[in-house]
């Protein structure tokens, strides 16, 4: 029986837990491995933004990232707590008015998914911007998350359900069975079509400012966002930086190029952030494809999930689903499934 | 067209630069027809070979590479970039930025004539992004340049030919050098307009990689670039003040 099939998941990060929780809720025993000391620690989902807005993300990801990430925001309310829906805001300096009406064209895949707004109505929402800036979009539907506590919730969620998870371990010897190959850019060994794309995020404290959801600064040179970090019903000004995206394999740590480049932008958002308290900088690579989509694809008794690329916390749900249905039904061709399927086991 | 010893027939160069995601760049760079890409080395390498994933994927789209040095501000930064540049592509070919000004990324003339007569001694093929200007294409050319390449804008701006006239000087002072207007350009007219002022070629990136739909829009350069070519070879009329019909209007019984 399919159902009752023992299965090892290779790597704890967002796509490898994901993964693990969809077919430990359906049934499967399942086991992670994980080389990291905690949850999703060494893999690049650690350096995530948490946002959950699969209509921004439609500025330049294709139509699947879109539509796909749509199933992230009930997915991980159903699972953890700490999933804020207050959707995000899109603003551009008064120079760059331009940058706001391209986002707004491009991202408007179904009516209502954004509104525009003006200075009052940025004010209503997020008071500390008053003044400011005289135009915004507005996407009420999105969402945002802390991915380091979602990521341990989910853990503890797996675990609860009767998941086991083996940090500090490597995959070298596999017990027999299906196993879920979900190792992000180290799979690179196997997916030779898999390259590394850097970012690099930075983490900051500013008491001085307190902004509720996530912001996007538009400009032709360096994007921006920013994420609110606190943990719930708590100020601690903690926000979150990033949107560097280099073509670059480089694991180094931050250039400075990276910080003044984000802290700038962070600056023209509001000038208290001058005073902000550097606390963490970061940079990884994330997986990706030449199509910059993710991919399901089957080796024998493994089965890959990578490339979620920017889009970790976001696809990685919808990932998790189509991987549990064609581990349910072999003979099933999720549309992210690519070629390697005629390799299918005839199980 | 020929462009240091190489005959190529497509008029277009494009940039691989901010496109949603490599395969459509692959694609644009498929329909567009183009036969020269250019590549930014500085940004993605930080002087290492990290750049590799990307740079691979550059070199199987099975078309020339012009390396470029974008963003450098210093002749000693865009001297090292076109070294490195030579060793990871293998091509003698360097297109040579030397910015000036953060705001606008004007060229910095001096510093490019400068840098261009260190690589050319090195035995680079220079193509060095410069304005419209008279007397530095001059000075580029002695410094060894066999292909000028003027602005039509600044970098990214969408605005077209700026300079007309500059640009129209400029071909009429140097009839036999390869003239390519790179940068500045948003919509294919304004790359056909270039054209029909008996350009060369015509380079750009921007309007390609951030239009809604980058394939569609590389598609739109290669054919108004080759259009904007046929029609400057057809030697268009000249602009005229009165009508002049064209089927006779002699005879006619309105005239009597």
């Amino acid at each position: 029986m399919a159902e009752r099939q023992v299965i090892t998941v290779v790597g704890g990060g967002v796509a490898g837990l994901c993964a693990a929780v969809a077919l430990r809720e359906r049934g499967h025993p399942v086991t992670v491995v994980e080389r990291g000391l905690g949850p999703g620690r060494q893999s690049c989902s650690w350096y995530a933004g948490g946002m959950l807005a699969p209509w921004c993300e439609g500025e330049t990801a294709e139509e699947p990232v879109v539509r796909l990430g749509q199933e992230a925001i009930g997915w991980w309310a159903d699972r953890v707590p700490g999933v804020e829906r207050r959707g995000s805001l899109v603003l551009a300096a008064a120079r760059d008015g331009p940058e706001l009406d391209r986002f707004a064209r491009r991202t408007a895949a179904q009516p209502g998914v954004h509104h525009l707004l003006n200075d009052g109505g940025i004010a209503a929402l997020e008071p500390a911007l008053a003044g400011r800036f005289t135009r915004a979009l507005y996407f009420p539907q999105e969402a945002h998350l802390d991915p380091r506590a979602a990521m341990a919730a989910l853990s503890r969620r797996f675990c609860g359900l009767g998941g086991i998870i083996r940090y500090r371990t490597e995959a070298d010897h596999l017990p027999r069975g299906l196993v879920v190959d979900a190792r992000g850019f180290a799979a690179r060994d196997a997916l030779t079509d898999l390259r590394g794309v850097r970012g690099e995020m930075l983490m900051i404290r500013a008491r001085d400012v307190r902004i509720t959801r996530p912001l996007r600064l538009l400009h032709p040179r360096h994007p921006l966002y920013l994420v609110p970090r606190d943990p719930p019903n708590q100020f601690e000004g903690l926000y979150m930086l990033g949107a560097t995206q280099i073509e670059s394999e480089d694991r180094g740590g931050v250039t400075a190029r990276g910080v003044v480049d984000l802290l700038n932008a962070a600056y023209a958002l509001h000038p208290a952030f001058a005073e902000a308290e550097i606390v963490e900088t970061g940079a990884d690579l994330r997986p990706a494809f030449p199509d910059n989509l993710p991919r399901l694809r089957r080796r024998g008794r493994r089965l890959y999930v990578n490339g979620l690329f920017r889009h970790g916390f976001l696809l990685a749900p919808a990932c998790a689903r189509m991987l549990a249905e064609v581990v349910a039904d072999p003979s099933f061709i999720p549309e992210i499934m690519d070629e390697d399927h005629r390799e299918r086991s005839p199980a | 067209m020929n462009l240091y010893g190489v005959d190529l027939t497509a008029r277009l160069l494009l940039g691989t630069a901010q496109y949603p995601s490599p395969a459509i760049l692959a694609e644009a760079v498929r329909v567009s027809e183009t036969q020269v890409v250019t590549v930014c080395l500085r940004r993605e390498a930080a002087g290492e070979r990290q750049g590799e994933a990307f740079w691979s994927l550059i070199r199987s789209l099975g078309v020339r590479v012009l390396p470029n040095t974008a963003g450098c501000h210093s002749v000693a930064e865009a001297v090292t970039t076109a070294q490195m540049a030579r060793e990871v592509f293998g091509t003698p070919w360097i297109k040579l930025e030397v910015i000036g000004e953060n705001d606008t990324l004007c060229p910095d003339v001096f510093g490019l004539v400068e840098a261009a007569r260190i690589l050319t001694e090195e035995g680079f093929a220079v193509f060095p992004y410069t304005t419209e200007d008279l007397v530095v294409a001059e000075r580029l050319l002695a410094a060894g340049c066999r292909v000028l390449m003027p602005w039509g804008a600044p970098i990214g701006t969408a605005r077209g030919l700026n300079n007309p006239y500059g640009l129209r000087s400029l071909r009429a002072h140097f009839p036999d050098v390869p003239l390519i207007v790179d940068a500045g350009l948003g919509l294919p007219s304004q790359a056909a307009r270039a054209m029909e002022l008996g350009y060369d070629a015509v380079l750009l990136n921007t309007a390609v990689a951030k239009a809604g739909d980058p394939v569609a829009m590389a598609r739109a350069f290669g054919q108004a670039v080759a259009a904007g070519r046929q029609a400057y070879e057809a030697d268009p009329m000249e602009p005229r003040d009165m009508a002049a019909p064209s089927t006779p209007v002699l005879g006619k019984a309105v005239l009597g």
